[in-house]
C-alpha cells in the first residue's frame, strides 16, 4: 500500500508577510509616525501646510487605489464626496453651529448615506461607463449645490473666524509652542489631516488582510473566476465604494476646513480631485498600498516646483501618465517590488509549501 | 403655450446637436470597445482646427470644415495606430486612463496655443437667421441644419455599417474579436479606420458646437457628458438610438430651463438618471454589452 498516494506529501501554510522582517518596519514605521506628530515644533508655517497637502492628497489616492486598483471600480467621480464633504462641513459649521472637528466625521457618515442611493445608481453601469456615470453624478451634485443661496449659489462662501476658530486645542498649541492663531489653527489641521491620512492606511491595510480583502484581490485579478468562486461581487464592490466615499468625504471636510472658502466649481473639480489623484496612483503603482504613497511624494514635489508652469505642468503630467500607463502599467512600485522582491506593506497571500517526508516523496 | 412649444422644438433641434456629438462615441465603442473619456476635447480641439483654418485661409466656416477634414480623418488614423491601439486589451485601465490624460493635454495644449477666451465660428448672415414656423415659433437655419447634418451623420455611418466590406468589418470586429481576426480582418486596421471615421463626425460635431455658441478650451469635458448620455439613453448598439437619446437629452435641458433657466443642464442629468434607473439598457438597445 502506498501511503503517498493516499496522505497530502506536503502541508501548506498561507502567510501575508514579505520577505522583509516585520519587526523592523514596524519599528520604522512607528518612528516616522511620532516625528511627523512632534514636526510642529520644530517645522515651520509652510512645511506644515505642504503637509496637510501631501497627507490629503495621500489618504485621496489610497481611497481611489482602493476602488480601482482593487474592486475593479474605475471611478472619474470621487470629486463628488470631496465636495460633498466639504459642502457639508460649511452647512454643518455655518448653518448649524456645530463645531468644525465634529463636524468632520459627521460629514463622513452623511457621505457614506448618499453613497448608497449614488452607488444604486451608477451601479447600473459597468466598466468604463461607470466611470462616466460617476462623473455625471459629480456634475449633479455640483449643480445642486450652487442652488443652495445660503450656501453663496454658484459663487460659493468663506468659513467666518469665528468658525475656524472654534477648533478645539488653538489656544493649548497656541501657549504650549507660542505661536498665533493661524499657526495653530494650521497645526490642528496637520494634526487631523495625519490622523487621517494614518487612519486610511491603517483601514486600507486591514481591509485588504481581511477576508473581504482577499475577494477583493481575486475580484481585480479576474472578476468572473471571484464571482465562480462564491465572492458576492456585488456586494463587495458595494462596500468599498460606501467606505470610501465615507473617508473622502471626510478628507473633503478636512480640505475645505483648512481652505476656509468653498465653491461648486473648486469643490467638485474633476482635476483636483480625481485627475491628480489618478495620476499619483498610477504613477507610483496601482493595485498596491505603498504606490499611492511614492506617487503622493512625487505629485507633491512636481506640484511644488513644477507647478508654476501652468498648463504646461499639466500637459506634463499628462504625457508622463499615459507614458507610465504604456510602458511600465505597475508604476514606479511595481517595478521596484518585482526587481528587489520588495514589500513593507504585505497583503498578498503566500502559499508556503513544505515536503512532509523527504525520502517518501523521493520515491 | 406658445414658450412651451417653442422649448419643445428647440429641444428637439438642441438633440441633433448632441446626436452629432454621440455619433461619433457611439461607433468608437461599438466598433472596439473603446470608451473615450477625450471624445470632448477632440470635438473642442475640432472647432479650433475649423477656426484657425477659417481665420488664415480666409474662408467660411462651411468650407474651412472641408479642408479640416481630410486633416482630422488623418489625425485620427494616427491617434489610433500609434497611441490607442496600444491600449486595447482585457484590462479596462489603460484606455480609460490614457484618454483621460489625452484629455488633460488636449485641454491645456489649447489653452496654451489660443487662451482661454471664448471663440466663435461666424459664417455671416446665416449665423442669425431663421423662419417662422407658425404659432409663434420660429426656428433658426443653424439649429435645423444641425439636426439635418445628424441625420446625415447617421444613415451615411448606417450606409458604411450595412452597406459596405469596411462595414461588415467593423460589424465584425464588434462581435467577435479573435475570430475576426481569424478570418484575417487586420483589427489594428479596422481600428484605425473606425477613428478617422469618428474624426470626420466629430469635425461635422465640432462646425455645429462652434456656430451655435461660444467655445473655449475648457468646455470639452461637458460636452462628453452629454455625448455619453445620449448614447446611453438611446440604447449602446443603435446609431438612430442615439439620435433619439440627443433628442431626448435636449427636450429635458429646454423643458428644464423653461422652469429655470439654471436648471437647463441639471434636468438634462436628471433625465439621464431617470431612464438609467428605469431602463438601464437604454429605450433603444440592440447590443448586449
Amino acid at each position: 500500500m502506498d501511503d503517498g498516494a493516499v496522505q497530502p506529501a506536503h502541508s501548506f501554510r498561507i502567510e501575508t508577510a514579505g520577505r522583509a522582517s516585520r519587526g523592523a518596519w514596524a519599528a520604522a514605521a512607528l518612528g516616522i509616525l511620532l516625528t511627523l506628530v512632534l514636526l510642529p515644533a520644530f517645522a515651520g508655517r509652510n512645511i506644515i501646510q505642504d503637509l496637510i497637502f501631501l497627507f490629503y492628497m495621500l489618504a485621496l489616492a489610497q481611497c481611489w487605489n482602493l476602488l480601482a486598483g482593487y474592486a475593479g471600480l474605475i471611478s472619474v467621480g470621487q470629486q463628488t464626496f470631496v465636495g460633498f464633504g466639504g459642502y457639508l462641513l460649511f452647512a454643518l459649521s455655518l448653518l448649524g453651529g456645530i463645531n468644525p472637528m465634529l463636524a468632520i466625521p459627521i460629514a463622513g457618515l452623511i457621505s457614506a448615506i448618499f453613497a448608497l442611493p449614488t452607488a444604486l445608481v451608477v451601479f447600473r453601469l459597468r466598466g468604463a461607463y461607470f466611470a462616466i456615470g460617476t462623473w455625471v453624478m459629480a456634475e449633479v451634485y455640483r449643480l445642486v449645490f450652487a442652488q443652495f443661496k445660503s450656501l453663496g449659489g454658484g459663487t460659493g462662501t468663506s468659513l467666518s473666524p469665528s468658525v475656524t476658530s472654534a477648533m478645539p486645542g488653538i489656544e493649548w498649541v497656541r501657549t504650549l509652542l507660542d505661536v498665533r492663531t493661524p499657526v495653530a489653527r494650521d497645526i490642528i489641521s496637520y494634526w487631523v489631516a495625519l490622523a487621517l491620512m494614518v487612519g486610511t492606511l491603517v483601514f486600507v491595510y486591514l481591509v485588504l488582510r481581511s477576508r473581504r480583502g482577499l475577494a477583493l484581490g481575486a475580484i481585480r485579478d479576474h472578476e468572473a473566476a471571484a464571482a465562480g468562486l462564491g465572492v458576492d461581487i456585488y456586494r463587495t464592490k458595494l462596500a468599498v465604494y460606501i467606505a470610501t466615499a465615507a473617508v473622502t468625504g471626510m478628507v473633503g471636510a478636512l480640505i475645505y476646513l483648512q481652505k476656509a472658502r468653498i465653491s461648486p466649481d473648486a469643490a467638485f473639480s474633476v482635476l483636483d480631485w480625481t485627475a491628480y489623484v489618478i495620476f499619483i496612483v498610477v504613477i507610483g503603482g496601482i493595485g498596491t498600498m505603498e504606490g499611492p504613497v511614492i506617487g503622493a511624494v512625487i505629485f507633491y514635489l512636481m506640484q511644488r516646483y513644477l507647478a508654476d508652469f501652468g498648463a504646461w505642468y499639466l500637459i506634463l503630467l499628462g504625457v508622463l501618465g499615459i507614458q507610465i500607463m504604456l510602458f511600465a502599467p505597475r508604476g514606479l512600485w511595481g517595478f521596484i517590488a518585482e526587481r528587489y522582491d520588495l514589500t513593507v506593506l504585505p497583503t498578498r497571500r503566500l502559499l508556503i509549501v513544505t515536503p512532509k517526508n523527504r525520502n517518501q516523496s523521493k520515491k | 403655450m406658445t414658450d412651451w412649444l417653442n422649448a419643445l422644438v428647440q429641444g428637439i433641434l438642441l438633440g441633433g446637436l448632441y446626436a452629432l456629438f454621440a455619433a461619433g462615441l457611439s461607433l468608437i465603442f461599438g466598433v472596439m470597445r473603446l470608451v473615450n473619456l477625450a471624445h470632448g476635447d477632440l470635438i473642442v480641439l475640432a472647432a479650433f482646427a475649423i477656426l484657425f483654418l477659417a481665420a488664415k485661409l480666409g474662408l467660411d466656416p462651411f468650407v474651412a470644415v472641408l479642408v479640416a477634414l481630410p486633416i482630422l480623418f488623418v489625425t485620427g488614423l494616427a491617434l489610433q495606430y500609434v497611441l490607442l491601439n496600444r491600449t486595447l486589451g482585457r484590462d479596462l485601465l489603460p484606455p480609460l486612463l490614457v484618454t483621460f490624460g489625452l484629455s488633460i493635454i488636449i485641454q491645456n495644449g489649447l489653452l496654451e496655443i489660443f487662451s482661454a477666451d471664448s471663440q466663435r465660428l461666424r459664417s455671416g448672415a446665416i449665423e442669425t437667421a431663421s423662419f417662422a414656423l407658425g404659432g409663434g415659433v420660429a426656428v433658426g437655419v443653424i439649429p435645423v441644419l444641425t439636426l439635418l447634418s445628424a441625420v446625415a451623420a447617421i444613415v451615411f455611418l448606417n450606409l458604411i455599417f450595412y452597406h459596405t466590406p469596411l462595414g461588415r468589418a467593423f460589424r465584425a470586429t464588434s462581435d467577435d474579436l479573435e475570430a475576426a481576426q481569424l478570418m484575417g480582418i487586420d483589427v489594428s486596421r479596422i481600428f484605425a479606420m473606425a477613428m478617422g471615421l469618428a474624426f470626420v463626425v466629430i469635425a461635422i460635431a465640432a462646425l455645429y458646437l462652434g456656430l451655435r455658441a461660444n467655445f473655449d478650451p475648457s468646455i470639452g469635458p461637458a460636452r462628453l457628458l452629454y455625448a455619453f448620455e445620449a448614447v446611453i439613453i438611446g440604447g449602446l448598439g443603435s446609431f438612430w438610438g442615439t439620435l433619439a437619446g440627443g433628442i431626448v437629452l435636449g427636450l429635458a435641458q429646454t423643458i428644464g430651463a423653461q422652469f429655470d433657466p439654471e436648471w437647463q443642464i441639471l434636468s438634462g442629468h436628471l433625465a439621464f438618471l431617470v431612464v438609467l434607473v428605469l431602463r438601464p439598457r437604454g429605450l433603444f438597445p440592440r447590443v448586449l454589452d
